[in-house]
């Protein structure tokens, strides 16, 4: 098949999958997403014989807006019958991974909240406010510690665990004058009291490839921070929450991470360009061969669908 | 081999080395992006962004 990989930036998680595509066969398109225009109807970045189109753009921002370009492209290809690339050329279909949808909720802190709640996934209690007073009074209720999180931001940056109302003042002050205009969408959550790890498991369409726990003394347990990494073994629970919380978000490719509460589970964060390449090292699971397998299902839907 | 392009120390880039890829300057620590790789050229890595990452 041919895939398409957009991209800003090849980290390990790409070479990996690159590494595995190019050991299959399948011929790759890199597409660095910095060197082309995105249009109404067309583009000239060189997707259109693409089978399926692989978005592991590095910024979330590009990741939103050429996911939607992408199936906008798709949509004016499917009034075509095309079961080949070539016909897909002529038509312009590019099917994406992961959608637009998955990525428009999961790059949003608020709106992965809202669609996990909405599925009945347990997730941390949240406030959203959009002043600083409205922001202290949700803090004030949560009590403290509780967190403040930017809705847009990764690798634990820009999170605050608060342990006091003057330390509450002076971060929601900082955000509002020097943050950028997201930074004033105050995003309170509660503070769950985990053990010193969390649990991250990638998953295709909700169906779980691997877990690893990240342990650290830090309350942040990202990889990203430098936690330690071991295989965990998921079991019914987790599954049925991993699959639960894919399905509120989109599906796709995910990871996503989950909180021990003592007497169950809380999904707390779903990632869209998952980076795995922590998790290929921490359990005995091909990753990336497990994610080539799914892109392979996707591009042969993809062909059904539209033959 | 390839020359860093703020210090002008040589950098040696692995053979699987991909367009996009990001290397560190072992003499001045400068993050440098791969922008070809025959022959290999290097240009100074986009800076972090606040979006950037999962």
């Amino acid at each position: 098949m041919q895939v398409g990989i957009l991209y800003s930036r090849i980290r390990k998680d790409e070479k990996l999958l690159l590494d595995e595509l190019r050991e299959r066969g399948h011929d790759v398109t890199k597409v660095d997403v910095r060197d082309h225009g995105f249009g109404l109807d067309d583009t000239d970045a060189p997707l259109a014989d693409c089978d399926v189109v692989v978005d592991r753009c590095l910024a979330t921002s590009r990741s939103v807006y050429l996911t939607r370009f992408c199936e906008s492209y798709d949509i004016r290809g499917s009034e075509v019958t095309a079961g080949s690339s070539d016909e897909r050329s002529e038509s312009g279909g590019v099917p994406v991974v992961n959608s637009a949808e998955t990525a428009a909720v999961c790059a949003d802190k608020a709106k992965t909240s809202l669609a996990l709640a909405d599925a009945g996934v347990p997730t941390p209690d949240t406030t959203v406010a959009f002043t600083t007073d409205s922001a202290l009074d949700a803090i004030e209720s949560y009590g403290y510690p509780c967190v403040l999180k930017p809705v847009v931001g990764s690798w634990g940056r820009l999170m605050a665990k608060i342990e006091s109302k003057s330390a509450a003042e002076a971060i929601l002050e900082h955000k509002a004058t020097l943050g950028h205009y997201e930074h004033s969408v105050f995003y309170v959550q509660e503070f769950v009291p985990k053990p010193d790890r969390d649990i991250r498991v990638v998953a295709v369409d909700g169906e779980p490839v691997a877990a690893m726990t990240r342990s650290g003394d830090h309350w942040l347990t990202n990889a990203a921070k430098g936690s330690e990494t071991a295989a965990f073994g998921i079991d019914d629970e987790v599954a049925d929450l991993v699959a639960a919380a894919s399905d509120a978000v989109g599906g796709g490719l995910l990871g996503i991470d989950l909180m021990e509460t003592g007497d169950g589970y809380t999904v707390h964060e779903v990632n869209h360009t998952v980076e795995f390449k922590a998790l290929d090292e921490a359990t005995d699971v091909d990753v990336p061969a497990a994610v080539a397998d799914w892109l392979e299902t996707k591009a042969a839907t993809q062909v059904e669908v539209t033959a | 081999m390839t020359t860093c392009t703020e210090c002008g120390a040589d950098v040696t880039l692995h053979d699987d080395a991909e367009v996009g890829e990001i290397v560190d300057c072992a003499t001045c620590g400068t993050e440098l992006e791969v922008t070809d790789v025959s022959p290999p050229v290097l240009a100074r890595a986009p800076e972090l962004a606040e979006d950037w990452g999962e």
